[in-house]
């Protein structure tokens, strides 16, 4: 993506006259433009992508057959738990920031960012703390430490007070990523409610905006409580105090409850950018309106309060009182009908259109169908007596996997591919696109079909080795895995084809059946665009 | 259209084939056999919410289907232009998915949840008899309180199987030396506890799955309906031994309980009776290599060499080759005899008063004070450690 945004860059220069614009390393590292910002929010995500990929792999490979092959169980305890953080914090989360900073100002009609400068603090913390992250990793390899966090992304204590070094990094690491987002989260806050163009009222904001809008206020709510949490763990570990030992007269489900009051809002505040996005892709390719935009406003709201309500179902097993279990069971039941209003708004954009199926509508067909088992396994998992065979086992990581990464990264996919054109100016190769989203759904369900069944048998989840009985189906989830996360050589090939400025070139108005202001620039839009604001009527 | 339907037929016809190899091996596609009136409901529920969420699956994703193939441009299909329903009508049939879905949450799905609940959670009504279970990292320790009895639960796969070197056995990694024997028939209330981070216990065929948290008592109950043997397995992440402590319960009638419970009682006053003698250096070591062997190799390592920096090396430690007591025959804070009894805190290290008995620590401490490359010469006996108590 660099040279295209540097050839926008060059071009638009000229009419500022003399401004400050360092070339080189410099411009990124001093940049307020939220297109570069955008870009090297993406292109992080992408790069982290890749290595916590490398890091599940090398964990599948351990599962390939029974016994202990390639490694001890404590690197297998650290290469999940990595994994884990890499791919919502410093993958997912940053590429839902990426969108936003490219795209927000561009669909509201804004020049940039309400707050560039802050913008710029804001990605420049992502790269130190995604080094804290990984860098125990290297140090054990110096006999500094004893490798990286193993608990898990879950930091459950007392495992986490027992843990090494790697513990702590992690914990600085998820301080500083959870500045990182509070800062971004004003910003789009900021500027959606300051920076609309003039007619453009709330309830004309575009849909991916409002996604990210509540998105922005989950984190805001939310981050600030895991950052307690795990302060408290640090006290715990270091200054003698008992926040989470019993002995002491604390709690070690305390910190299950602090932990999940920000966790499962985070769940959402991966997919709900993503919410926001598919309408604009189904509407664009049915070629019709979006099919009940109120309906979806209000769906994400009410998704936004629910999630704030229903953590305790993440430790179903953990000993709560009836009255509790009762609950978080039934509340977490209802998320199901605000989704069920998206699910059914998204068909009926669909419905009656006249669909054509460029690789982004392919991928958010893709999404809506492998998220629906999200969804539908997520509803059954409530039920607290069922849940207490599900819990703890492959049941839960094929769930999860649905929504995160067929519901949050092949979402992720899909803006990419949809927008793409839009940064660069270029087309992707269509070709490479569809191969790259057949390999992708068909590995994708190798993979985690398989591991439905695996959890219904008794897997639990996390374990380096496992009973005979498990072998046949961790084998087929393994070769699903590994032809997963070779597909995305594609992905990440096509990418890079189009940030080099090859393919065909791209209109301003991408696709026959786009809609919204960020349509009406050229594509790629100049350095700062809307020079002059739009009206909308 | 041509092309797409091609392409997806391809696709299916790939996972068709790579299901119907699949479905040659061992594969179970469903929850093991319930041995408990829990599990049978849990299947029960299980599979009707299964059902349901498949005829939604299957519902809202034909009426997708069809407009994907319907309604595309390439088959000539002009866009319709709506963005809302429009008129009563309309209103009425969107709110029917909504009311259907309501039904299914609150109701169809809602009811048997709730009576499910309620049956699982009750632990206490008409209990026939308690067991406590005790997590560690990574054994499970089971305790009779009403019978005095108290024993460890030890995987006993052996490393070559798990290193790959020799075949593994048909339970490989589902094995134990103990395992914890309940009667028959009878409901039994599991109190669940742990000694240093949170376990899970976990038997499948069960249908319970219950954290054990250091420091609290959770329960749950369970009532065998079969004699057999039973297995599963820590489901909670604790530390680098969690794929490796199984749980196993053998189901017996209750005559043959009966006659278990009291042969474990004899062996274990026999075992107990042997505190108050006094025991030769060579026989404490013999025995402490057997405890060592179980309790420590774990993660102090066969030879004694350790993992440091979490799991220190005990040839040539410091503590171990310190002195045993202090000259008033009083324990010495941060010794030898301290740290096996007491553990240490925010550590993997265990307090293992709790879990071993007088002549298992008298003689895994003069083990390691004479083996492992330590020479101290020196030896505990058990009327000492009973006295330290």
């Amino acid at each position: 993506m660099d040279t295209a945004t540097t050839t926008a860059h060059g071009h638009t220069a000229g009419d500022h006259g003399g401004g400050y614009h360092p070339t080189g390393i410099l411009r990124w590292l001093t940049t307020t433009n939220h297109k570069d910002i955008g870009t090297m929010y993406l292109t992080f995500a992408l790069i982290m992508f890749f290595v916590g990929g490398a890091m599940i792999l090398a964990v599948r490979a351990e599962l390939f057959q029974p016994g202990l092959q390639l490694m001890q169980p404590e690197l297998f305890n650290q290469l999940i738990g990595v994994h884990a953080l890499v791919m919502i914090f410093a993958a997912l989360m940053p590429a839902a920031t990426g969108f936003a900073n490219w795209q927000i100002p561009l669909m509201i009609g804004a020049p940039d960012m309400a707050l560039p400068r802050l913008n710029n603090w804001g990605f420049w913390l992502l790269p130190p703390a995604a080094i804290l992250l990984t860098l125990p990793f290297a140090l054990a390899l110096f006999g500094i430490g004893d490798g990286a966090i193993a608990t898990g992304w879950t930091f459950y204590a007392p495992l986490s007070v027992q843990g090494g070094i790697g513990v702590d990094f992690a914990i600085f690491a998820v301080h500083i990523l959870g500045i990182s987002s509070i800062l971004g989260s004003i910003n789009i806050i900021v500027t959606i409610f300051n920076l609309r163009a003039p007619g453009m009222t709330l309830m004309k904001l575009p849909l991916f905006c409002w996604g990210w809008l509540i998105t922005a206020f989950l984190l805001i709510a939310t981050i600030p409580v895991l950052a307690g949490a795990v302060t408290m763990l640090l006290a715990d570990r270091h200054f003698g105090t008992h926040f989470f030992n019993a002995a002491g007269g604390g709690d070690p489900i305390l910190f299950q409850h602090l932990f999940w009051f920000f966790g499962h809002p985070e769940v959402y505040i991966l997919l709900l950018p993503v919410w926001g996005l598919m309408p604009h892709v189904l509407a664009t390719f049915s070629r019709k309106p979006v099919y009940g935009y109120k309906g979806q406003v209000y769906g994400f709201v009410g998704i936004g309060v629910l999630s704030v309500v229903v953590w305790a179902h993440h430790f179903l097993t953990a000993g709560l009182p009836v009255p509790a279990l009762l609950y978080f069971m039934y509340s977490t039941m209802a998320i199901s009908l605000p989704l069920a209003v998206l699910f059914f708004c998204w068909i009926a954009t669909m419905w009656r259109g006249a669909m054509t199926f460029e690789t982004p509508m392919l991928f958010a067909v893709g999404f809506i169908v492998l998220f629906g088992i999200a969804g539908l396994t997520g509803l059954v998992l409530a039920d607290v007596a069922a849940d207490a065979q599900y819990h703890h086992s492959y049941f839960v990581v094929a769930h999860f996997h649905y929504a995160l990464f067929a519901g949050g990264i092949m979402g992720v996919m899909t803006g990419v591919y949809y927008w793409l054109p839009k940064w660069t100016g270029r087309m992707y190769s269509e070709t490479l696109g569809q191969w790259h989203f057949w390999l992708t759904v068909l590995s994708f369900n190798l993979t985690f079909m398989p591991q439905f069944f695996l959890g219904l048998a008794g897997m639990p989840r996390r374990i380096p080795d496992y009973a005979l009985q498990f072998a046949e189906f961790n084998a087929i989830s393994t070769v699903g895995a590994f032809i997963l996360g070779i597909s995305q050589l594609l992905f990440a090939w096509n990418i890079i084809q189009c940030a080099r400025g090859h393919g065909p070139q791209a209109a301003g108005r991408v696709w026959e059946g786009a809609e919204g202001l960020e349509w009406e620039l050229s594509s790629p839009p100049p350095h700062h665009s809307w020079a002059v604001q739009p009206q909308v009527k | 259209m041509k092309r797409y339907a091609t392409t997806v037929a391809a696709f299916l016809a790939v996972q068709l084939a790579g299901w119907t190899c699949a479905a040659r091996a061992e594969f179970n596609w469903n929850f093991p056999p319930p041995a408990t009136p829990i599990a049978r409901d849990t299947l029960a529920i299980h599979n009707e919410f299964m059902l349901i969420i498949t005829a939604l699956f299957v519902v809202v994703f034909a009426i997708m289907i069809y407009s994907l193939a319907r309604h595309r441009k390439d088959a000539g299909h002009a866009p319709a232009n709506f963005s809302g329903p429009r008129g009563a009508l309309q209103w009425f049939w969107v709110l029917v998915p909504f009311a259907i879905l309501l039904f299914i949450d609150f109701v169809l799905m809602g009811i048997p949840a709730f009576h499910a609940v309620i049956e699982m959670e009750d632990t206490k009504t008409r209990a026939d008899m308690v067991v406590k279970v005790t997590g560690l990292q990574w054994k499970w320790q089971y305790e009779y309180p009403d019978d005095g009895i108290r024993f460890m639960s030890n995987l006993t796969t052996p490393p070559e199987q798990i290193a790959g070197a020799v075949a593994k056995g048909e339970h490989y990694l589902l094995e134990v030396d103990n395992p914890l024997v309940l009667p028959v028939g009878k409901k039994v209330r599991v109190l669940l506890t742990a000694t240093d981070v949170i376990h899970t216990w976990w038997v499948p065929q069960f249908g319970v799955k219950r954290d054990a948290i250091p420091g609290f008592i959770r329960e749950t109950w369970v009532k065998i309906e079969a004699p057999g043997v039973y297995r599963g397995q820590c489901a909670e992440l604790c530390g680098k031994g969690h794929g490796f402590m199984p749980v196993v319960v053998q189901a017996l009638p209750e005559a043959e309980y009966a006659a278990w419970r009291d042969a474990k009682k004899i062996e274990l006053a026999q075992a107990a009776a042997g505190a108050d003698r006094a025991w030769s250096k060579d026989e404490l070591i013999a025995k402490g290599k057997e405890v060592y062997a179980k309790q420590c190799a774990a993660c102090h390592q066969p030879e004694g060499q350790g993992l440091p920096p979490a799991f220190p090396a005990l040839s040539g430690s410091k503590i171990v080759n310190g002195p045993l007591l202090a000259m008033d025959g009083k324990p010495l804070p941060d010794s030898h005899v301290d740290r096996v009894m007491n553990g240490k805190d925010g550590t993997a290290m265990q307090a293992f008063k709790n879990t071993l008995d007088d002549v298992e620590l008298a003689a895994v401490i003069t083990f390691e004070r004479n083996a492992l490359g330590n020479q101290r010469g020196d030896m505990i006996q058990p009327a000492q450690i009973k006295a330290l108590r």
